[in-house]
């Protein structure tokens, strides 16, 4: 027995030494690494979804490479998070490791980094989608918000048009979840739609997740069904289901499009070997653009804490540069919109209207966001 | 077959998991000694690539934190399992278990301590009444307790969203939560400085450990319950209360995965959450209860091991090993306990060949 368990052992012992002797080199030159000053560390804390999502964390992740591809000596490192208990740990880690700039996405991350930085004052760091956390007793935190609104607007109005073109009239949204920073989504596109015709009905329906595609399968069954023609996938991963039921419909010879989010979905709905797609537009929001300037800023040593807003203006919100399925017109009308919201002349509301006296918003809603 | 120290099973299941893990890592090209250096991290705050930072505390802090609502979900399964049931329904106690206590902490005003203790002990009720009817169904019309408590997790889960929208304060700021609860009502931390959020809630584990070695092995009730565990007809013949004993025993396995849900609830987030999926609480739950082999010191140890796991994932991430490493150690552990006849007649070939070997050296 003793002979079994010393074979265990040195076998243990044998991996962990053979580790050291062929690659230990390698976190060793990681250290020496970290004491040349031009060696810049980016640390991206993930929420559950991970790097991987075709959502938020990923882009934001995008944005960050894109950063280590056009520089020298820049090290992106990514701590994906199980659940909220892992945040602390994880943003904490990379201050242990002295981080150039710590990257968190989404407001899921505000009262963990509030905390890790009550820690850690000196350490510079991004957090997206959150501005209310005191600029003042954080001064090396940037605050990152995004003028969405004004993105979903100009989408509202390519539904709208389309909608007003398939003679139906009636456009649907599905929302991954009701919070304050999906809000403005819904808030946007239903002005949007509006300015093109305020009688046109939107489906709404909220599927409670941002990683169910089956779910967003299923409410977009519905709403097709109901006489939609153009829905706006605003649900991160439950949104591709969205897109994967209108593929589905393309393919059977049906006339329908998906409004795409984040980041230009054009290549997700691609449902025919000529490259047709069935996404109309696609509302985006540059969190790539917020992670690449903050690296470039720490780089650069301009790096400010204090909250910055990403609009139309600055190109922080916007629809994709080519949209393959626009007509003429619409991509007129939506030129003028976007000279009138920048200009001031249109602005765009952030509440979004639920249940009004005209019924125009049909569907399912909690009462948590009235 | 001779009797085998369980212990000993353990380790060598734990060896040999750790040995895979090795294998795995050295097949896709990674350096194994970095696992070792990232448990070594966790188990002492020491880093070995780092020895100019010192001891950071907050490390072996939080291997702690990651293990007490194991260890609690641990007791849950094994308490059930003592019995003869499985109580997969962690996951849905653990969530009525939070859900309560975020109600007691942002709607009930009491002072600090008493608010507290208030918190736990509501979460201890509502995961005792969510542990109920697995229980009770399965004593009085025997419905297999593993389909009901499946169930009742979704039940749990979007009983947990709707409540909280509905009717706690939610934080107007992102609208996914509930406002910060008051001081009153979360645990003092026990974090020496560091950014740990360990904190006072380890002694109700500790007391929760008492009081499961306690009732199991020495009262008249848990022994009344381990028969019925190892033969239910037989325990019934012998005049004990089975169908009793099925409902209690789920509802106490419910109350301490309700109070995994407060630990983690009033510990660690300090805000009601809106749950959108399971954490996995309830179902590390029973692993800690297989390797633990649902004794209250056993348990206790395999807690320690997978929060461990759990805990040195940062650091597995951060020296470019995947987190699922951690989840292969604990999937690899728990086939090797599950197939422990196979340890055994290991053992019993090795020590049989060594008694052999003195035999034919007497002859000789």
């Amino acid at each position: 027995m003793k002979k079994f368990f010393s074979l265990l052992l040195v076998l243990l012992l044998a991996f962990a030494l053979v580790g050291c002797g062929s690659k230990g080199n390698e976190p060793a030159d990681d250290q020496t690494g970290g004491d040349e000053p031009q060696t810049l560390h980016l640390g991206f804390v993930t929420d559950v979804g991970g790097i991987d999502d075709k959502s938020f964390n990923q882009t934001t992740y995008e944005g960050l490479l894109k950063f280590q591809s056009e520089n020298e000596n820049v090290e992106v490192k990514y701590l994906q998070s199980n659940n909220d208990a892992d945040y602390i740990p994880n943003l904490s880690s990379f201050c242990d490791e002295k981080a150039d700039l710590l990257v968190a996405a989404g407001f899921l991350f505000d009262g963990a980094m509030s905390e890790v930085l009550t820690t850690y004052p000196d350490q510079k760091a991004l957090i997206i989608d959150v501005d209310w956390l005191d600029a003042s007793a954080f001064p090396n935190l940037r605050q990152v918000a995004f003028a969405v609104e004004q993105g979903t607007y100009l989408a509202g109005i390519a539904a709208g048009m389309k909608a007003v073109e398939n003679g139906s009239k009636h456009v649907g949204m599905v929302i991954g979840n009701e919070s304050a920073s999906m809000d403005p989504f819904f808030a946007g596109f239903q002005q949007g739609v509006w300015s093109v015709d305020p009688e046109i009905i939107i489906d709404y329906d909220n599927a409670m997740s941002f990683n169910e595609p089956e779910k967003g399968s299923t409410l977009a069954e519905k709403q097709f069904n109901n006489g939609a023609t153009v829905i706006f996938a605003c649900a991160g991963s439950t949104g591709n289901g969205v897109i994967a039921n209108a593929v589905e419909r393309c393919k059977n010879g049906q006339e329908v499009w998906v409004v795409g989010v984040d980041t230009d979905q054009y290549s997700y709905g691609v449902y025919d070997d000529a490259g047709h797609s069935c996404i109309l537009t696609s509302a985006m929001k540059r969190v790539d653009v917020a992670a690449y300037d903050a690296a470039k800023d720490v780089a650069a040593g301009t790096f400010t804490g204090g909250v910055k807003l990403y609009t139309l203006s600055d190109r922080g919100v916007s629809l994709p540069e080519e949209n393959p399925n626009l007509t003429e017109d619409v991509l007129a009308a939506v030129e003028a919109a976007t000279n009138d919201v920048v200009n001031g002349v249109i602005e765009v509301s952030k509440t979004a209207v639920y249940g009004d006296t005209d019924a125009r918003v049909v569907g399912f809603y909690s009462s948590a966001t009235e | 077959m001779k009797k085998h120290n369980p212990v000993l099973i353990s380790l060598i299941a734990v060896f040999l998991g750790l040995l895979i893990a090795c294998i795995v890592l050295a097949v896709s090209g990674l350096n194994p000694a970095n696992l070792f250096i990232a448990l070594i991290r966790s188990l002492s705050g020491f880093y070995l690539l780092k020895p100019e930072q010192g001891i950071n505390i907050s490390y072996p802090l939080n291997w702690l934190l990651n293990s007490l609502p194991i260890i609690l979900t641990g007791c849950s399964v094994g308490f059930a399992y003592r019995t003869g049931m499985f109580n997969i329904g962690g996951e849905g106690q653990f969530l009525v278990g939070g859900l309560a206590a975020a109600t007691v902490a942002t709607l009930v005003k009491l002072p600090p301590v008493v608010h507290v203790i208030v918190c736990v002990l509501a979460a201890g009720i509502a995961g005792a009444l969510w542990g109920f009817l697995p229980g009770f169904l399965k004593a009085t019309r025997n419905i297999n307790e593993v389909v009901i408590c499946v169930m009742l997790n979704y039940t749990a889960l979007y009983l947990n969203q709707w409540a909280i929208k509905a009717f706690l304060p939610i934080d107007l700021n992102t609208k996914a939560k509930t406002t910060l609860f008051p001081d009153s009502a979360t645990f003092f931390p026990l974090n020496f400085g560091s950014t740990s959020q360990f904190h006072w809630g380890f002694v109700i584990v500790i007391a929760a450990l008492l009081v499961y070695w306690f009732i199991m092995e020495k009262t008249t009730f848990g022994y009344s319950l381990r028969a019925t565990g190892l033969n239910k007809e037989g325990a019934r013949y012998a005049g004990m209360k089975t169908k009793f004993n099925c409902t209690a025993s789920m509802m106490i396995a419910g109350a301490f995965s309700g109070l995994a849900g407060a630990i983690v609830t009033i510990g660690v987030f300090k805000y009601g959450r809106i749950a959108t999926a399971f954490d996995g609480y309830g179902f590390d739950g029973i692993s800690v209860a297989l390797v633990g082999s649902g004794r209250a010191v056993g348990i206790l140890l395999a807690g320690l091991l997978f929060g461990l796991l759990k805990a040195a994932g940062t650091t597995f991430q951060m020296l470019g090993i995947p987190k699922e490493v951690a989840s292969i150690i604990q999937a690899c552990v728990l086939i090797f306990v599950a197939i422990q006849h196979g340890i055994k007649m290991l053992l019993d070939f090795l020590s049989k060949r060594k008694e052999k070997k003195l035999d034919g050296s007497h002859s000789s």
